[in-house]
């Protein structure tokens, strides 16, 4: 019985953490970002909220609003 | 143009993802859009904003971009005088649409120039005649 019980609690600690990493790559992956790439290779990925990624959305926002008028 | 025109109709084929894509060279002139002018003229305007806000302060050249919005995505690629902008649906396969921009700017780059004049062709130029030598004696 005793057995049981803690299986059972281990089942639901183990599912809500499944849960919550679930929620938080969804909503990374919904957050807008830019990413940058350089002739030399390099990768610079601007995610929103950032200082340096805002001016930059809104110009690509612009521009897809500029695509859909 | 109209090998512009004709290669972005192709990109528009071939990629489902790609719902308008302008070609601009670096001041802004629209070269070829799939969309009418005026619409175009203000997708180079935004593209060009985009990408040298981009490039800006930065210590290496900036080639391409993209920017993953809510709507939609946005991608700007650079070659050596011509850049390609182009809008898509939502989460695109971002490496396939990169691959096929670049495809298209590289297959502008190629069509063939017109044929230069050939050069004239120089005369060869007279060598001193050679004079055989002489015995002192004869």
């Amino acid at each position: 019985m005793r057995a049981r019980s803690a299986l059972t609690v281990l089942g639901a600690a183990l599912g809500s953490a499944a849960g919550a990493i679930f929620l938080r790559r969804r909503t990374v992956r919904r957050r807008e970002r830019v990413e940058l790439y350089f002739d030399d290779g390099s990768l610079l990925a601007l995610t929103q909220g950032s200082p340096e990624a805002e001016p930059l959305l809104l110009h690509a926002r612009e521009l897809l609003a500029a695509a859909r008028d | 143009m109209a090998e512009t025109a004709r290669a972005l109709a192709e990109l528009t084929e071939i990629s489902t993802q790609i719902e308008t894509a302008v070609v601009l060279d670096r001041e802004g002139t629209v070269l070829a859009a799939t969309v009418d002018d005026d619409r175009a003229g203000r997708l180079a305007g935004a593209a060009l904003e985009l990408f040298r806000a981009a490039d800006e302060k930065r210590e290496q050249e900036l080639v391409q971009l993209d920017a993953a919005l809510r709507g939609g995505s946005v991608f700007v690629v650079r070659d050596a005088d011509r850049l390609i902008a182009a809008t898509t649906t939502p989460e695109p396969t971002v490496g396939l649409v990169f691959y096929d921009l670049k495809s298209c700017l590289r297959g502008l780059g190629e069509t063939p120039a017109k044929p230069k004049a050939k050069p004239k062709r120089r005369a060869p130029a007279k060598r001193p005649a050679t004079r055989k030598k002489t015995d002192a004696g004869s």
